[in-house]
């Protein structure tokens, strides 16, 4: 089932153009990775999908939702704010640099957004949260707060944030470019368990090994365009295009 | 001497009022001012900036005398000195609060904002929950600052004939050929000070908790 699509998707900042004409789609269950170089317009895109940018031109449908639209004439049509916050809710996004909130201890970090957003009682939400940290392998750091934790419990911590609010795509910016290399392992890990679970993934990732690894498609993004899309074995062992042989040359 | 002492406790009383007063309204004035400074509406944002630039950029005391005689002049209606030293010291302390309320709010990583969005949280969620627990962190040393020169500030309100302490002192002074009681006008200030900034000590180690 179908329940992202992306269909020529444009954004530019002051004139330059990011993102060129982007279409794809992401199927319920799917871990899809997005690699290329930086600049490429992976983050970019990302952010569009989350609403932390407009897009300039083209239609982002999810979940039978049309979030935005553009017709004939180029108009590009946002949908009503009701919908935008629900769509919003539909992906958990992961930063690259965590963000999370340092004034609140980890349990609150995640209990926040479920109490505020879903209206989930406190009891409730507590709950929900410490299975999250019993699954991120954190049970003992719910009283912690972000500054006393490694950059991977930090990012391990967010992780549980987006999925706090049960969200139908997680998105990852990157999320160990933060991390000292021996802390990354412990992200990877988490989700590869997540993609076993068959949570709907779209990675952001400059890490090839674990793009190959764990996702069912890769795309590989240049000049804010996909250049190529496919299954990882074919994508990493034959790529097809130059620009991406050239990419994928420089992590051997 | 006792009788001095009391004298000096009631232009304290006063100087206190003047303090609490200023405080309590200039506090969140001075929100509503930095909202306006960062106003994407450049009307609206250079308006206030003007009026910050004139808070900042003339004496407190010449503000203080415009307040309290200009509607004497224009409207030829006089009103009460203590309420005009308190509307006086409210503009005036709302501009500084304000532009250290905007660094601060504009202190705080964009990552946070970004964070709450994506979380869904409404604006006010976010300006509340978020911003503001961070925002008061960041700036209370320069509140501290600001807030002790409002202690010395006081002794200002004495410009336009309110007895406050140092008006008191200086009475005192004049009926005693001494200048002892100014002197212990000043030991009432430095006590006063250091209550202030023992209570910013305290609410900075109490927010400490976290980096």
């Amino acid at each position: 089932m179908q329940i992202v699509s992306v269909t020529d998707l444009e954004k530019g900042f002051d004139g330059l153009g990011v993102l060129k004409g982007i279409s794809f789609t992401l199927n319920k269950g799917e871990v899809l990775s997005v690699i290329g170089p930086s600049g490429s317009g992976k983050s970019t895109l990302l952010r569009c999908l989350t609403q932390l940018e407009t897009v300039d031109k083209g239609t982002i449908e999810v979940c039978g939702d049309t979030m935005v639209s553009t017709d004939d004439k180029g108009e590009v049509r946002y949908a009503p704010k009701n919908i935008l916050h629900a769509v919003r809710l539909h992906f958990g996004l992961v930063f690259q640099n965590f963000n999370l909130f340092p004034h609140m201890s980890v349990l609150r970090n995640i209990t926040e957004a479920q109490m505020h957003v879903l209206k989930m009682t406190k009891a409730e939400a507590e709950k929900s949260a410490r299975e999250l940290l019993v699954k991120m392998g954190l049970e003992d750091k719910e009283k912690a707060y972000p500054c006393h934790l490694s950059g991977g419990q930090q990012q391990r911590v967010s992780i549980a944030r987006a999925l706090a609010l049960n969200p139908k795509v997680l998105c990852f910016d990157e999320p160990t470019s933060a991390l000292d290399p021996e802390l990354t392992g412990e992200i990877l890990k988490v989700i590869k368990t997540l993609a076993k679970e068959k949570m709907t993934m779209i990675v952001v990732t400059h890490e090839m090994s674990f793009a190959r690894d764990i996702s069912d498609r890769v795309i590989f993004m240049d000049d804010g365009l996909i250049v190529e899309e496919g299954k990882p074995e074919e994508l990493f062992n034959h790529p097809k295009n130059e620009r991406t042989k050239k990419f994928l040359q420089r992590y051997e | 001497m006792v009788q001095l002492l009391q004298q000096m406790l009631v232009g304290t009383v006063t100087s206190l009022k003047i303090f609490a007063l200023t405080l309590i309204f200039s506090l969140p004035l001075g929100v509503l001012v930095a909202k306006g400074r960062m106003a994407k509406n450049p009307i609206v944002s250079s308006l206030v900036n003007a009026y910050i630039m004139i808070m900042r950029g003339t004496p407190l005391i010449l503000q203080l005398i415009f307040v309290y005689f200009a509607p004497y002049y224009i409207l030829g209606a006089s009103y009460d000195r203590f309420t005009a030293v308190i509307v006086a010291y409210v503009i005036n302390y709302a501009a500084y609060f304000a532009e250290i309320y905007r660094g601060g709010i504009q202190s705080i990583p964009k990552g946070q904002f970004e964070a709450s969005e994506v979380l869904g949280f409404s604006k006010i969620h976010t300006f509340t929950h978020v911003v503001t627990p961070q925002v008061i962190k960041r700036i209370i040393p320069a509140m501290g600052n600001e807030v002790i020169t409002l202690v010395k500030d006081t002794a200002l309100a004495q410009t336009i004939g309110v007895a406050e302490l140092f008006r008191v002192a200086q009475n005192a002074s004049a009926r005693q050929f001494s200048t002892m009681p100014i002197f212990i006008a000043g030991i009432f200030y430095f006590i006063m000070n250091a209550i202030v900034a023992k209570s910013f000590d305290k609410l900075e180690a109490k927010l400490n908790y976290y980096n």
